[in-house]
């Protein structure tokens, strides 16, 4: 792979056009794309696209003019604005960890934005608000609605994920739109960025109509700054498009769980992104009970990787789309999936850590939100941070958490607790829980529903109000020790959390966002105060203020019939006094 | 009736008014279903027209597997739960044990309660949307109701909610032990496992009671327990897919009456109305238990008899799906929801408004009793307060021809006419007076009191000397006044501190003040042209009547009360 690589910029410096000023520069950029088809316990589908492009250049010195592969509106914004990380996560669903297992990158329901910032920015907050509403003018995306109501700085439980010195997070601001529906108009702007569009290689099959019609879809974007080589004593600048979609067999595959390529975007692939240093197409086919293989693919793969990825052996199909031979035989690469036999429910593998979120109770006064935390480890006990923001419409009563496992009390042994301020700012929660092996950890906190103003009501038909999810961060021990990989090499899918030794991998998961109802005042009833008020003071109140105001005037006596009034005039004109 | 009243009468007065009010209350609700207004098209039922069914899957009606287990083994567990997942639904079994007060009776079965994953196509909804449960309760054998499109069709991303199909054993007992796992609450004593699958909070739930996979009509009942009723919109949404879908629904196993006032209509839609009252009145059906946790709820029982036309569950499925899609939010704050309302078909509703009256009525029956006698004395008083102000000047002209005075003298010699024989009432009215017993005179003062300060506060904001005056006056004697004893001092007080006489003491006041003082004499004259003076101002300028309308008929209670039999 690093020999093809080698290959390839070296065809591209040697290519005709640009000089070698041109050739050094554009070595400083690189695009990878992948695309890694898994097959989730319940039949369905997932599919995750990563494009990662990497610049060997320092977007903060502001000294870049030409962008190449690099998005231009991105690059400007993080030198102009002095972003250090940026991750913008675009979803529609929710990804059932308890029926699709781990996924690679899990994002919440609705618009999830969080952003490191330089130190040497000094008013924060501002920079925030510009910068959510520069993109959400980028993505098409509502995100000029986060304002200090839905926007935390959480402590502990969102790190930098790229190079950073210090961890000061008051740096750091952390928004959830768990409303926010994500259509075609956030996928248009989100593909533009990608250098190839999708006009050429994996980008064609982004399909809308496709994406759309699935389970779970999730576009992200991640810019993080990282070290250019081993050595790191420079930077680079990386930013990741990912995207991943759940298709659902009984709305997509006609009732049978056999895939492809075809049948899940309507296209295959036909060539490759020129821009591209690699492009491959990764399919999980580990198998579930060791010995028995599960899946047949065809065409048959380039090669087979086999890595070790949160916690599992996982063996891959390969398909580089690069490599002459793939499209030597036919024009076009349809991959597909067959079960070599039925699957039945019980052979559903459980992950380690997955959790369950409610509310608790009924009527509109009060409430309680439940966490359930599962862990199936068998024998391992592992800490994890809850991060839990609640809008302030629900007041939290935070004398009434309480966090049971096994039946006995679980102390945390972090725990901060910022409460809301009505209007303006939200409640943020984080505490460190440590999980025994193989239990669940009940975590429940009361709130009472606040009334609104009539005007924050929303119209008639709505849902009710949104909870956005909360997160739960672990280093969950692994059941396999894993091997330390040359980043650069292994699959990008395995390398945006970075892992801290061979026996644990990094997690980070989303529970269900929460609906809740607010008792609303019968608005009829105002009206028809109204109503009947105004027809009291219009009636009655009118009336009588007529009869104490009213002056009576003694009427002027009529000046007579037109004959009359002839007769005055002559008798005017006489001299002689009117009549 | 009337404690300690009259014996001396031979029977009560109130006997035929009370008789009279039972009788037109029992014939207002006999009228009810007659004047019944048809029902009102709520939003939710408005967009029936805009769903389009995917009607040409139809829909699958599993219950043929079942016939075999049918109530020999209990619930078939096994085989709903290989189907269910089969039809690609999350399937979950939750046990659950509740301890009865009869010994021997510990319980421990079986809900299945299941998530279906539709919303999983919009998947915003899979955890976010509100949700629908949909609880299957059958008769004879099992059987799972699958909507239409859920296997089969390609796709349907226009579903914002889950459903939820709950099976479960013990109907009620079953539904109970789920509702409380999934709200988390104990209010019971029902141990379960908790709920492994759960969706958003449930905003609908429809109990279907089917005992065959055809069938020849849909009856519906809304009565919960305790005569709790659903929202009407959900009724009405239930009413309007029938239409569409050409199902034919019954309402308390009555069909619809006939349209237009006929009197063959009339009878059927008073024998639903009378079915839903005994229906309401003696408590509910398997939905019941949704109603008391904040969720909407019908039940719909499938009937078959030995009608021709059957429809097969795919015409059902269809109704269904409709009124899942069409139903949005129930509580329309800005329209009208009506919760307590009456039924003599599905298309005609009696609300509150109009059914409140039948039981007004009757309760009239019990006031009279009780306090209705208070009424003719307060009617009486401010009928002589009216006498008072109307009277003088309307009949000037009759006055000035049968007495030798001129018209102004006869209007004032009126009023004061008037406002005497006024103090001869408690005299010529005491029968119609004398309700309420030995006792009943503290109520009588109680209502002159409260008449009293509500005058003399309201009056004190907008003129406070004339409230002071009137207070310095009236309040004495008014808190005095009591019946028996020796009545003089109190008879020269009150009438000391009558309005008129207030007047005229004001006016040798007035002279007193101005250091002229006048005598009698001069003082009735002055007396009597204030009078007059007063009643053409009145009548010219249109001041406020508030000695005749306000302090006299307050006064003449308070000689009611002196004078009590």
């Amino acid at each position: 792979m690093a020999a093809a690589l080698l290959l390839l910029l070296l065809l591209a410096a040697a290519g005709p056009g640009p000089g070698r000023a041109d050739a050094g520069r554009e070595r400083r950029d690189a695009l990878r794309e992948e695309l890694l088809l898994s097959p989730l316990p319940t039949g369905d589908v997932a599919a995750t696209f990563q494009f990662r492009t990497r610049w060997d250049a320092d977007l903060q010195r502001g000294a870049v003019s030409h962008y190449r592969l690099f998005p231009k509106a991105l690059g400007r914004l993080v030198a102009a604005l002095g972003v250090r990380e940026l991750h913008l996560a675009l979803t529609q669903g929710f990804w059932r960890t308890r029926y699709w297992g781990q996924p690679p990158l899990q994002a919440p329901a609705g618009a999830e934005l969080w952003v490191w910032f330089q130190p040497t920015v000094t008013d924060v907050d501002k920079a925030w608000k510009e910068l959510s509403n520069i993109l959400s003018g980028i993505f098409c995306a509502s995100l000029n609605f986060i304002d200090s109501t839905n926007t935390v700085i959480p402590t502990a439980s969102f790190k930098p994920l790229g190079l950073a010195n210090g961890t000061d997070h008051h740096l750091l601001r952390y928004a959830v739109l768990p409303r926010e529906v994500v259509c075609t108009e956030n996928l248009t702007p989100w593909k533009k960025l990608l250098p190839c569009g999708s006009k050429a290689g994996l980008a064609v099959l982004l399909k809308a109509e496709r994406l759309f019609h699935s389970s779970y879809h999730s576009q992200a974007v991640h810019i993080r700054p990282i070290c250019r080589d081993a050595s790191c004593l420079a930077l680079s600048w990386e930013l990741r498009q990912t995207l991943t979609v759940v298709f659902d067999f009984f709305s997509s595959g006609q009732g049978k769980k056999d895939w492809s390529l075809f049948k899940m975007f309507s296209r295959t692939l036909t060539d490759t992104c020129p821009l591209a240093s690699q492009s491959k197409v990764y399919v999980d086919i580990s198998p579930k009970n060791k010995e028995k293989e599960l899946l047949e693919v065809s065409p048959p793969p380039t090669s087979v990787h086999e890595a070790i990825v949160q916690g599992d052996r996982r063996t891959y199909a390969v398909y580089d789309l690069l490599s002459p031979s793939l499209f030597n035989t036919s024009r076009s690469l349809n991959v597909q999936l067959k079960w070599k036999r039925p699957q039945d429910s019980s052979e559903m593998p459980i992950p380690t850590l997955h959790a369950q979120r409610y509310v608790g109770g009924y009527g509109l006064q009060t409430g309680e939100i439940c966490t359930l935390i599962y862990n199936t480890h068998p024998y391992r006990a592992f800490p994890v941070i809850l991060l839990e923001t609640v809008p302030w419409y629900l007041r939290l009563y935070v004398h009434t958490l309480t966090i049971i496992t096994k039946g006995k009390e679980n102390k945390p042994s972090y725990i901060h607790y910022q409460p809301a301020q009505d209007r303006s700012r939200p409640h943020l929660l984080e505490m460190l829980i440590q999980l025994p092996a193989n239990s669940v950890t009940k975590i429940t906190i009361q709130f009472e529903r606040a009334l609104l103003k009539w005007t924050e009501y929303p119209p008639d038909p709505n849902h009710g109000f949104y909870v956005g999810s909360s997160v739960l961060s672990a280093l969950v021990p692994s059941v396999t020790a894993m091997k330390d990989m040359d980043v650069e090499q292994s699959p990008l899918f395995t390398s945006l959390f970075p892992s801290s030794d061979g026996s644990s991998y990094f997690v980070r998961l989303y529970t269900e966002p929460l609906l809740v109802n607010l008792p609303t005042p019968d608005f009829s009833m105002p009206y028809n105060v109204i109503c009947l008020t105004c027809t009291v003071v219009a009636v009655c109140y009118g009336s009588f203020y007529n009869l104490l105001t009213r002056t009576f005037h003694v009427e002027e006596p009529s000046r007579g019939g037109v004959a009359k009034r002839l007769a005055n005039v002559i008798r005017k004109f006489r001299g002689v006094p009117p009549l | 009736m009337v404690s300690g009243g009259t014996p001396n009468h031979g029977g009560d007065p109130n006997t035929p008014l009370c008789i009279l009010s039972y009788l037109a209350g029992l014939t207002w609700f006999l009228l009810l279903p007659a004047l019944a207004p048809r029902t009102y098209l709520s939003e939710n039922a408005m967009g029936s027209t805009m769903v389009g069914e995917s009607s040409e899957l139809g829909a699958r009606a599993l219950a043929r597997g079942v016939r075999g287990h049918k109530r020999s083994g209990g619930m078939p567990v096994g085989w709903l739960e290989q189907t269910m997942f089969q039809l690609g639904l999350e399937v979950h079994v939750q046990p659950f044990s509740r301890t009865l007060p009869f010994p021997d009776e510990a319980h421990e079965r079986y809900v299945l309660g299941e998530l279906g994953n539709w919303g999983s196509q919009f998947p915003q909804a899979r955890c976010t949307g509100p949700y629908w449960s949909v609880l299957v309760r059958t008769g004879p054998y099992w059987s799972v109701l699958v909507s239409p499109q859920l296997p089969v069709s390609p796709g349907q991303v226009y579903w914002a909610k889950d459903l939820i199909f709950l099976v479960t054993e013990h109907d009620l007992l079953g539904t109970q032990a789920w509702l409380e796992a999934y709200h988390d609450v104990n209010l019971t004593d029902m141990r379960s496992g908790g709920v492994p699958g759960r969706a958003g909070a449930i905003q609908a739930a429809l109990a279907l009671e089917l005992s065959s996979d055809v069938v020849t009509s849909v009856d519906v009942a809304v009565e919960g327990l305790n005569g709790q009723l659903p929202n009407l919109d959900l009724l009405n949404l239930f009413h309007s897919f029938c239409l569409k879908s050409g199902l034919l629904c019954t309402f308390q196993g009555k069909l619809p009456p006939p349209e237009g006032p006929s009197g063959p209509g009339y009878a059927q839609s008073l024998r639903t109305l009378g079915l839903m009252v005994l229906g309401q009145a003696g408590g509910g059906g398997a939905h019941g238990l949704f109603l008391r946790f904040r969720i909407e709820a019908l039940t719909l029982r499938g009937i078959n008899s030995f009608r021709q036309h059957k429809f097969d569950l795919g015409v059902l499925g269809r109704t269904l799906e409709g009124m899942f899609r069409k139903l949005n939010n129930l509580l329309e704050r800005l329209h009208q929801s009506y919760f307590l309302y009456l039924l003599p078909s599905l298309a005609r509703f009696v609300s509150i408004g109009s059914y409140a009256p039948a039981l007004a009525l009757l309760l009239l029956v019990l006031a009279r009793g009780g306090l209705l006698w208070l009424v003719p004395p307060v009617l009486v008083s401010w009928g002589a307060g009216t006498a008072l102000y109307l009277l003088p000047v309307r009949g000037q002209a009759v006055a000035a021809q049968h007495f030798p005075v001129g018209e102004a003298e006869a209007v004032v010699l009126a009023l004061i006419g008037i406002y005497v024989a006024g103090m001869a009432l408690p005299h010529s009215t005491h029968r119609a007076l004398s309700g309420g017993g030995q006792r009943g005179w503290m109520s009588l003062k109680l209502v002159a009191l409260l008449a009293l300060a509500l005058l003399l506060s309201c009056l004190a904001l907008l003129n406070f000397s004339l409230g002071f005056l009137l207070g310095v006056t009236l309040v004495p004697p008014a808190a005095a006044v009591r019946p028996g004893g020796n009545r003089l001092p109190l008879a020269v007080l009150l009438v000391l501190t009558t309005p008129g006489l207030s007047l005229f003491l004001a006016v040798l006041l007035e002279r007193e003040l101005l250091e002229a003082p006048a005598g009698l004499g001069e003082a009735w004259q002055r007396f009597l042209g204030a009078l007059g003076q007063g009643l053409l101002q009145e009548h010219l300028h249109g001041l406020s009547p508030l000695l005749c309308l306000g302090a006299y008929p307050c006064w003449l209670l308070l000689w009611n009360v002196l004078f009590w039999k």
